[in-house]
């Protein structure tokens, strides 16, 4: 699994520091927000819910530049759509990458 | 060519990124971020807009719902994190691109670059008539089990509303199409479609027969409501 970075943002920003600052603090405040909404979810065996929870970290996943794990959070969100949990533990250790990188920076 | 624009997506980040590359673009000019399709809607009774930015899944309120309770929508560039609502937003005429998250600098230029041809052919053609709009169509696509059916307008002979769904009748084939009367009615043109009754549309060409309360299209005898039945009498040009 390749680690999250901001290479992504980087390309986003093209140098406007005051850009990628911005994201990365709309990151840090959305993303802890958004991983315990999905985690009540799950709790609570709401899948459609947290179908829709991991349909908004994907795009997050996504813009830390976690290419080779899009796919298989695609394949987790459609599993919880269709009501099982298949593919959790792999995405769980996904969120605790980018929880990681995200608090270190 | 200015264009003005708001941004609706639920997820800020998104949000700031599309504003983002909207600073990166002279004609653009966001006027405001909605993170809600209600409080856009609010802004959009009293603000005119020449293009949104609209995120599909949103709580509450979905992409689809916005559109569908805008009376004359500007056009709308789709933004999602999932390739599979393409087929759904091409069945929109005000709906000009689709981006897929994350979304790219050059991606978002070549839509910006479609919305200024849409908008350029739009008002090289607005001479207020509606009518030389719908002369130039003549089919519509329905989604059929995520494929796109073509189906000539003339072919058309009669719709009827099946509760969730409409049964499109035609010359060749049957197709049930997960509609509303009220939304096809809209794509189909004034000059050969009339609504006689609650659950029924007519192509007036294909009138076989009409006696007292019903017309016969095709094999099929399809009640007149009252309320219509002055607006059919009026095109059908009687002597």
């Amino acid at each position: 699994m390749t680690g999250p970075n901001l290479n992504f943002i980087d390309e986003l920003a093209a140098g406007d520091s005051t850009f990628k600052n911005k994201i990365i603090s709309i990151i840090k405040t959305e993303l802890p927000i958004e991983i315990s909404a999905y985690r009540s979810s799950i709790e609570t065996l709401d899948y459609d819910t947290a179908a829709a929870h991991v349909h908004k970290l994907k795009h997050k996943i996504s813009i830390l530049a976690m290419t080779d794990s899009y796919e298989t959070v695609v394949t987790y969100e459609e599993n919880l759509r269709n009501g099982n949990k298949k593919g959790e533990d792999r995405f769980d250790k996904i969120l605790a990458a980018i929880s990681k990188f995200i608090d270190d920076l | 060519m200015d264009i003005n624009c708001i941004i609706i997506d639920d997820e800020a980040a998104a949000r700031a990124i599309i504003s983002h590359f909207c600073d990166q673009v002279d004609s653009l000019t966001v006027v405001e971020e909605f993170p809600n399709a209600i409080e856009a809607m609010k802004f959009l009774n009293k603000n005119e807009i020449d293009l949104i930015f609209l995120d599909i899944h949103m709580p509450d309120f979905t992409g689809f719902d916005f559109i569908e309770s805008l009376k004359n929508p500007p056009n709308i560039v789709l933004t999602t994190s999932d390739k599979n609502f393409a087929i759904e937003a091409f069945e929109y005429d005000c709906i000009v691109d689709y981006l897929v998250k994350p979304v790219t600098l050059p991606r978002f230029q070549k839509a910006i670059q479609r919305t200024e041809s849409v908008a350029k052919r739009g008002s090289d053609t607005h001479d207020g008539s509606e009518a030389s709009g719908e002369l130039q169509k003549k089919e519509l696509y329905v989604n059929i089990d995520r494929r796109l059916i073509k189906i000539d307008f003339e072919k058309i002979f009669l719709i009827e509303a099946k509760g969730d769904y409409i049964l499109i009748k035609t010359d060749d084939q049957n197709y049930t199409v997960h509609s509303t009367l009220k939304k096809i009615e809209d794509k189909l043109p004034d000059s050969l479609f009339l609504k006689i009754h609650r659950s029924f549309i007519i192509n007036i060409k294909r009138i076989v027969d009409i006696e007292d309360n019903s017309v016969l299209i095709a094999k099929d005898v399809i009640p007149i409501s009252r309320s219509n039945r002055p607006e059919l009498m009026k095109r059908l040009n009687l002597l």
